[in-house]
């Protein structure tokens, strides 16, 4: 059961620094949304404060609303533990637990964030482990250590850790820009696939797999340099790449900066 | 082009002459030889001093013969060689040398008798005895000591990373390394006023308390850096899952560095196995087994090695039981660093397919 998020007003600090400034958007449920925009714009920046995760950088701050289904995220009261329990993240690098085998890593969010049956257990690593598209390559050796993986597969690893859980969102950071072309292309349909059952947002340096992957594109840029970043325009992805409304989004779609 | 000048090949730029590959050996044997014949024609006793002008001359030799053969930039590259070799032998000789004198002076008393009959009942100078009441008494204490300095440790360090930024993290740091550098003697006279004060005699738990604050800063440190070098993208990714912090750093963290922390820990540990000096004020000594810790005195392995040695009068028995104790401490030490050595690679983060 995915969720919308409606994003007003957001803006996020490092200590005194404004990273990005003034972002207001929505990403419907069950669909893919890509945030693209040249290196340094703010993109990771925003798509942490969605699960509450900037905070966890030092001096990490947020102003404005989240909200995830009319419910703000940055409310009084509001655990932010709770918060990343529905909202998933996958990062730009794999990183299995080294300590613990493939079962165990799949199972880590059950075992240490939810309530969880120890019988579900196995249907449940089964069941995310063939949504990941990693069944098949990994079934007969559970219990052998995650970081024996290939980086496709560590990565594919993760996001099956990541969807164990049921989140009702999905962030992705750059998931493909560690992985071979081979390996990007089956996280690519992979994220076709997800799409039934989770919101997405992907944060892709890729304009092409932007092109093929979203619904939605969402293009952040600097005013200038030292500026904090901004949302620049949000549309269909096909009208984005084709007749975009604002001259800079034009601008970076056919490579005259970035 | 001209065909007499075609018998002349350009000298290679790239290539230089180079000294055979036996030369090192050759210098090392001259100065060696030359060393001796210094030392024999000067009259000088000592074969350290026999040692340090072989080393001078093995230095200065293999500059000046590889600058002529060489080239100067080859002849610097030498002399840094040679100098790790030196400074390498200075640092063996003294280990084997000790190594050697322990084990063969050591192995005279050492048998299963010595190590299981206290000194009950044979007095200081005569020969006969054992160590198994310092044996008991030194892992009682230390075991002790472990149990209450170890967790304090690890515990401060996962607060000092994972928690602390500010002005108490910034001192709690700053008296650990102070502490670090507390001499042994002086941990124990705290811990024996604080003994003065309540009344209390001595007894080996009191030696554990001291033990336990020359154990705690080390613990701390190195705990400290092996925390450090779990990746943070491991936190991110636990505390992007939902994941609590207190179970992040419980089930992840700590799980990952759990190899480090142990190695620093069975270091410490083999650290204060040696210190004589707070056992000698808190703990007694007693030749007889008291295997209680908590209540009377009791012996230590330093500690009996400094008693056979200070008070037997000469005795050669005494000597001997000092040596063969010596030898079991060392081997205390030496077994815990393996331990330590086993657990660190069976713990740490595998990478087999």
């Amino acid at each position: 059961m995915s969720k919308r998020i409606d994003v007003s007003g957001l803006t996020a600090y490092y200590g005194s620094h404004k990273a990005i400034e003034d972002i207001s958007m929505t990403v419907e449920p069950r669909s893919v949304t890509a945030f693209i925009g040249p290196s340094g714009c703010g993109k990771s920046t925003f798509l942490r404060t969605l699960n509450r995760m900037h905070e966890v950088t030092t001096g990490g701050r947020v102003e404005g609303k989240v909200l995830l289904d009319d419910e703000d995220l940055y409310g009084h009261g509001i655990d932010p533990v709770s918060v990343r329990r529905e909202i998933g993240m996958v990062f730009q690098r794999p990183n299995p637990f080294p300590t613990m085998s493939i079962f165990d890593n799949v199972a880590a969010g059950l075992r240490l964030a939810g309530s969880y049956k120890k019988s579900e257990l196995n249907d449940v690593v089964e069941k995310s482990l063939k949504g990941a598209n990693l069944w098949n390559e990994v079934k007969d050796r559970l219990n052998k250590p995650g970081s024996g993986l290939s980086g496709g597969q560590q990565q594919r690893l993760c996001i099956a850790r990541a969807i164990a859980v049921e989140p009702k969102v999905l962030l992705m950071d750059e998931p493909c820009s560690a992985l071979d072309p081979i390996s990007t292309l089956a996280i690519e349909d992979l994220i076709g696939e997800l799409k039934e059952r989770f919101t997405i947002v992907i944060v892709t340096h890729n304009m092409q797999q932007a092109a093929r992957v979203s619904d939605r594109t969402a293009f952040f840029n600097l005013a200038a340099v030292g500026q904090p970043g901004r949302l620049i325009e949000i549309d269909d992805t096909e009208r984005i790449f084709s007749n975009p409304s604002v001259q800079a989004t034009e601008d970076y779609i056919s490579g005259r900066f970035g | 082009m001209s065909n007499a000048v075609a018998a002349e090949k350009p000298a290679s730029t790239l290539q230089g002459a180079t000294l055979p590959n036996w030369s090192p050996y050759a210098i090392a044997g001259g100065s060696i030889v030359m060393a001796v014949l210094i030392g024999l024609v000067g009259s000088l006793d000592s074969k350290i001093q026999w040692g340090l002008i072989a080393a001078i001359l093995f230095v200065v030799g293999t500059y000046v013969i590889a600058a002529r053969v060489e080239g100067s930039r080859q002849a610097k590259d030498r002399i840094a060689t040679s100098l790790v070799w030196v400074a390498f032998l200075l640092a063996v000789v003294p280990l084997v040398s000790l190594l050697w004198t322990t084990i063969s002076r050591g192995v005279k008393v050492l048998d299963v008798y010595f190590l299981s009959h206290s000194m009950g009942v044979v007095g200081d100078t005569e020969p006969g005895g054992g160590i198994y009441h310092a044996i008991i008494g030194s892992l009682e204490q230390v075991g002790l000591a472990t149990l209450i300095g170890a967790p304090i440790g690890v515990l401060t360090a996962i607060y000092l990373v994972e928690y602390g930024s500010g002005a108490l993290s910034k001192s709690v740091t700053f008296f650990v390394d102070v502490m670090t550098g507390i001499p042994s003697i002086v941990a124990g006279l705290f811990i024996l006023s604080l003994m003065l004060m309540w009344d209390l005699g001595p007894s080996g738990f009191a030696g554990s308390c001291a033990l336990a604050i020359l154990m705690m800063p080390v613990v701390v440190r190195s705990t400290e850096e092996m925390l450090k070098l779990v990746p943070n993208e491991l936190r991110e990714a636990s505390l992007a899952l939902g994941i609590p912090k207190w179970r992040t750093i419980l089930k992840v963290v700590l799980p990952t560095a759990i190899g480090g922390i142990t190695t620093g820990i069975m270091l410490s540990v083999a650290r204060i196995a040696g210190e004589t000096a707070p056992v000698l004020l808190l703990v007694f000594g007693n030749p007889f087994i008291n295997n209680d810790p908590f209540s009377g005195a009791q012996a230590s392995l330093p500690l009996y090695i400094y008693q056979q040695f200070a008070q037997s009068a000469g005795s050669g028995a005494a000597y001997d039981r000092a040596w063969a104790a010596s030898l079991t401490l060392i081997a205390f030490v030496m077994i815990l660093n393996l331990v330590a050595r086993g657990i660190a690679r069976w713990k740490a983060p595998k990478t087999g397919r």
